[in-house]
């Protein structure tokens, strides 16, 4: 086994893995976030959930973290080491005539990901683990809101239209690369000819639902407050 | 036509290579394009100059030699055609034409246009062959029927001629749909299986060993590919080492 | 030195098991010891150096390409016969030998031939256990097509790339022996002499092409198995790099060369269309099952095609000259393929050539597509189709049968071969001449053996489709491998072989003032210069149809050529670098003896046989005949310049068959 996560094929396959996780994760994410349209209460209720929940902080949540972390960082190993694999560039190259932009630019729209996903946490997860860790506050609530303070914050966050924007952007790219990523995972692991044209319509589906669904959300918001 | 020319010229593998520009004229929409590098070397040879070196053999499209990479497109702009089956007529008078040598890691440059793909071959003797003593005291050729659907299938990966198209084009010179193709063709056959899994285990190794990179599944190789070979076949490749890994 | 073909006693059926159970052996331990050198990787050499090595002794095997998978036995199409008779319609080995030497024009050895015919069914075995991907039916076994005119369906394949197939097998079992050790492969490396040691062979002189190094190998046997000589045509089917240096290197040391005249002219071949061409592409046999050959019925027709004024689809059925259904009505467009070759040539030299070089007749499927169409229209119930309709129909039959070819052919001439008929001309394709080998496979020099289409071989005059594979694979699996022993087992106490004697000395200096030469030799002319003019006096003169006059004239523009070739060539670059002109100009030089040689073999061989057709020699009718002092293969010894070369007649007995006339009417 060691020897298989060394080999090539290994890391595509680890790298399948990871995202596949991350894929049922984004899935879960984008299902509460939009309990935030549909009903507020029931929103701050999973949210308090899923913020306090022993399992999901401590079993799930650093799984993700661990996913997360792997995967960008398994792929820029495998980036360096393909780049090593090109030796001299060529003087002309037209990769549009055989493949879609989006599966040659993994790497540029993981990037751009990335860097959401900084502020993600600056916004986001970082002061939850303030609150959460080092004040100690489990309660869920903040001075001046009734019941919990998760949809508040949401809505806080949302109003600034620079932010959404780039929310917007960044959810742009996250299609990009599932486009590519979704089926191309499925690749990896071998899946099979039989099932391929279903798995490309599923696939299709995913990279255009997850992030209209996202960006909804805060659109959503930015205008409806 | 006449055409403008932009090649890779390179003496050696220790010498730094450069393009340069020739013009080429009469030429006719008739000539492959092989025929047209041959019409542009006796003009060099005629002035005195060195011709350009490219490799090509059968000129029918089966030996897997020829490998330009032109306009920035293995083989060219023509679909499911070699190098030497690509005719001018996909060209026009006045056009400005770029052809390199494949380019990777694993394929060094020779001379000119022509590179070195003994990577391949060492990937075959990892593995590519049936442990069969070569005398002919085997078992009759019909004792084991063979489902035609895998036969058939194992016939389109074995189509694979070697060329490194699939190499040459990949954003990351992954070698995985030539190797896949042969570890697809054993692993359909029953004959095959007995080694399957040190196959793939030991091809999949030499391939890394070797430089290449990895699959990021844009099935640019599968487009690009003058026998049309498909990307099912790295699929397989990867059940087929996972299923030995584990 | 008269020529022993070592053809062993008994009944023809019981000689090659008596053989086997009676040579030398030579044992395992031993084995390892001895080495051999095989140049060329193709069906013959690739299975012969893997069979060797998996025997045990050290292989050194040599390709001009970048890797033995590139051998042009990879563009043979059709398929490999094999007297499996796994369709129970009566194969026998008897059959096959019967067939085989019947299709050569009795001008083949017989016990060579039943040999042959005896192991064709371990090919199929052997291939099937390596993985080879032949083609089979619904219930899983292997499937056979029909070719060349017999009677029974022998033929294996694996769709239209059975030779690609079958040398991948090869090239697999050689990767396996490489990975063991046992075979050492030298890609990019040319053989440009072989070394005699005692009369022995005992190694050779080789080029890196790539550095241009000058090296020196030895072994204690030779094996040549570098193909046919096609290309002394220039154009052929041939690979560009198919050449005749290895075979000829060992003629001029002393291997006889037999029926160099003998050559294969493919009917079917995409036609030439201008100056420029470098090489022919084959069409499969097998179009002719369901395409009519035609040429305009009158001389003007011709004309205003070939001016572009009027098209095939033009002309109505009373305006065409369907010359093969004319000429022999009993066989039709399915004649064998010398016949259908001298027709075409015959009509296209009478000014009704079709294309603009006027060496073009067509292949029409418009016939078939009617006759499958309606075929169909009764099958689906169609009450009073269209003419569209039928059409339509009729035209995805033929493209299920050979869409390929025809998307070949569309890519190559840009022509939709479904709306206007297809061009066809022939083409050289194969050479039934070669070193001539005793019964062992080894030439005249003890220890240097020859095989595959290297050789003078197995196919007489004229070579049945689907058996040039055949022969290679069972020379290189399953002759050689046992013959060479009885050979190498006075050798196991030999020892390694120095390449440090005055012999092997001697031949590299020859080699490298030949080379030295080329370079030096600021001359005015290209290598391709003289290749083509060379062409040209070939396949005029000695092409499909020969005479006394043109023979001679042959002989004469050759040697000039060849006397013009050593002072005026130019070779550019340097002879310590990857250099194709370099290389290729020492090919050309070899063919320009060869072509000589060919010419006055032609010439002696007062009669038509198979492919060499003698135009004094024929029926009232226009046909080939035959003649029964001529029963003999012409094995010629070398002294110097091929006008000098001596004649050495094999006679050829028939024990098993009777001889009889080839008629086709």
């Amino acid at each position: 086994m060691g020897g298989f996560f060394n080999s090539s094929i290994g890391r595509k396959v680890a790298m399948a893995l990871s995202a596949f996780f991350l894929m049922f994760f984004l899935l879960q994410h984008l299902s509460i976030n939009l309990l935030s349209v549909f009903s507020p209460e029931l929103f701050n209720e999973v949210s308090h959930f899923m913020g306090t929940n022993p399992v999901v902080q401590f079993a799930l949540q650093p799984v993700l973290i661990f996913a997360v972390v792997f995967h960008f960082v398994m792929g820029f190993i495998l980036e360096v080491r393909n780049k090593k694999a090109n030796g001299v560039a060529y003087v002309k190259n037209n990769g549009a005539a055989n493949s879609s932009w989006f599966s040659r630019n993994m790497i540029w729209s993981g990037v751009t990901i990335l860097a959401f996903i900084l502020l993600h946490f600056i916004d986001f997860w970082f002061p939850e683990i303030n609150t959460k860790f080092i004040q100690g506050d489990w309660s869920g609530t903040i001075e001046g809101v009734d019941g919990y303070r998760y949809y508040e914050e949401l809505v806080h966050k949302f109003a600034n239209p620079l932010r959404v924007g780039a929310y917007v952007l960044a959810f742009v790219f996250l299609g990009l690369h599932l486009a590519h990523g979704f089926t191309s995972a499925f690749q990896s692991v071998g899946g099979t000819a039989g099932r391929k044209k279903t798995l490309q319509f599923i696939g299709k589906a995913y990279s255009i639902v997850i992030p209209a669904g996202f960006v909804f959300v805060a659109v959503y918001h930015l205008f409806n407050h | 036509m006449d055409l403008t020319l932009k090649i890779w010229r390179q003496k050696d593998s220790n010498t730094k290579g450069q393009m340069v520009d020739y013009k080429v004229t009469e030429i006719s929409e008739h000539m492959s394009f092989l025929e047209m590098m041959d019409v542009m070397n006796e003009q060099l040879i005629t002035k005195g100059e060195e011709p350009v070196a490219f490799d090509h053999d059968c000129r029918e499209g089966i030996c897997g030699m020829c490998s330009m990479y032109i306009n920035g497109e293995a083989h060219g702009p023509d679909r499911g055609v070699t190098t030497c089956q690509l005719h001018m007529r996909m060209f026009k008078h006045g056009d400005t034409i770029t052809i390199e040598p494949w380019r990777a890691a694993a394929f060094p440059v020779i001379k000119d246009l022509v590179v070195n793909r003994s990577a391949f071959d060492r990937i075959q003797h990892a593995g590519g062959y049936i442990s069969v003593n070569t005398s002919g005291n085997t078992q009759d050729a019909n004792s084991i029927p063979i489902q035609k659907q895998a036969a058939d299938q194992a016939m389109d990966a074995a189509t694979c001629i070697g060329c490194g198209a699939c190499v040459a084009t990949c954003k990351n010179s992954s070698a995985m749909l030539f190797v896949g193709a042969k570890v697809s063709q054993y692993a359909l056959l029953p004959q095959g299986q007995v080694e399957a899994a040190d196959r793939v285990k030991n091809m999949v190794a030499q391939m890394d060993l070797e430089g290449f990179g990895n699959c990021t599944n844009t099935g640019a190789c599968e487009v690009e590919c003058p026998k049309g070979i498909s990307l099912d076949n790295i699929a397989r490749m990867n059940r087929e080492l996972m299923k030995a890994s584990i | 030195m008269a020529l022993d073909s070592k053809i062993p006693k008994g009944p023809i059926q019981d000689k090659w098991t008596d053989y086997k159970n009676h040579i030398n052996l030579v044992n395992p331990a031993n084995k390892r010891h001895i080495d051999i050198i095989v140049v060329g990787t193709g069906l013959a050499g690739g299975s012969a150096a893997a069979t060797l090595a998996e025997l045990g002794y050290n292989v050194k095997a040599f390709a001009y390409q970048d890797s033995p998978r590139r051998a042009h036995s990879i563009a043979a199409q059709g398929g490999i016969n094999a007297a499996k008779n796994y369709q129970g319609d009566g194969d026998s080995t008897y059959r096959l030998f019967y067939d085989t030497v019947k299709g050569g024009d009795y001008r083949s050895r017989e016990a060579n031939v039943y040999r042959l015919a005896e192991v064709s069914v371990n090919i199929i075995d052997q291939c099937v256990a390596q993985g080879v991907p032949f083609a089979r039916d619904y219930g899983g076994l292997l499937d056979n097509r029909s070719f060349g005119g017999v009677l029974v369906s022998r033929t294996f394949y694996a769709k239209g790339q059975t030779g690609q197939q079958l040398l991948l097998g090869a090239y697999s079992a050689m990767n396996r022996q490489i990975a063991r050790g046992k075979i050492e492969m030298f890609n990019r490396h040319e053989m440009l002499d072989v070394v005699k040691v005692d009369g022995k062979a005992r190694g050779i002189i080789a080029r890196n092409l790539v550095t241009g190094e000058i090296e020196r190998h030895s072994a204690h046997a030779v094996v040549i198995a570098s193909g046919g000589y096609g290309n002394v045509y220039f154009l052929s089917t041939n690979a560009m790099g198919s050449n005749v240096t290895a075979g000829w290197k060992v003629h001029k040391k002393g291997a006889y060369f037999a029926n160099p005249c003998y050559t294969q002219i493919h009917p079917t071949c995409i036609p030439r269309s201008g100056d420029y061409q470098s090489k022919l592409t084959l069409m499969s046999e097998s179009l002719r099952n369901d395409g009519r050959i035609w040429v305009p019925a009158k001389l003007e027709d011709a004309k205003a095609i070939r001016e572009g004024k009027k098209k095939p689809t033009d002309l109505s059925e009373e305006e065409r000259d369907y010359y093969l259904e004319r000429r022999y009505p009993a066989f039709g467009n399915l004649v064998p393929r010398d016949v259908a070759s001298r027709a075409a040539k015959e009509r296209c030299d009478e000014g009704f050539g079709v294309n603009a070089t006027g060496e073009a007749v067509y292949l029409d499927f418009a016939a078939s597509f009617v006759r499958y169409g309606e075929e169909q229209a009764k099958i689906q119930n169609l009450v009073n189709p269209t003419k569209e309709k039928i059409k339509e129909l009729g035209q995805a039959i033929v493209k299920a049968k050979y869409g390929n070819l025809f998307q070949m052919y569309e890519k190559i001439v840009d022509e939709n071969p479904y709306e206007t008929p297809m061009m066809i001309y022939p083409a050289v394709h194969y050479t039934m001449g070669g070193v001539w080998v005793d019964y062992n496979l080894m030439t005249t020099i003890p220890g240097c053996y020859c095989i595959g289409e290297a050789n003078f071989s197995d196919h007489g005059a004229n070579r049945l489709g689907a058996s040039a594979l055949m022969q290679g694979l069972a020379d290189g699996y399953f002759v050689l491998p046992y013959t060479i022993g009885d050979y190498l087992a006075d050798d196991i106490r030999t020892g390694k072989i120095s390449t440090d004697t005055p012999e092997f000395a001697e031949a590299e200096a020859e080699v490298k003032k030949t080379i030295e030469f080329f370079v030096n030799n600021k001359g005015t002319h290209s290598v391709d210069y003289y290749h083509k003019k060379l062409g040209l006096i070939m396949w005029e003169k000695c092409g499909m149809s020969r005479n006394a006059q043109g023979l001679k004239e042959a002989i004469e523009d050759i040697s000039a050529l060849r006397k013009d070739f050593w002072v005026n060539v130019n070779v550019p670059g340097t002879d310590k670098e990857y250099n194709e002109q370099l290389a290729k100009a020492g090919r050309v030089a070899d063919f320009l003896e060869l072509g000589e040689l060919f010419a006055k073999d032609a010439l002696i061989r007062e009669e038509s046989a198979g492919g060499h057709f003698r135009e004094e020699h024929q029926t009232p009718e226009g046909e080939a005949k035959r003649l029964k002092e001529f029963q003999f293969v012409s094995a010629w010894e070398y002294k110097g310049e091929p006008k000098d070369a001596v004649l050495h007649k094999e006679a050829l007995e028939y024990e098993n068959i009777e001889v009889k006339e080839r008629s086709y009417k």
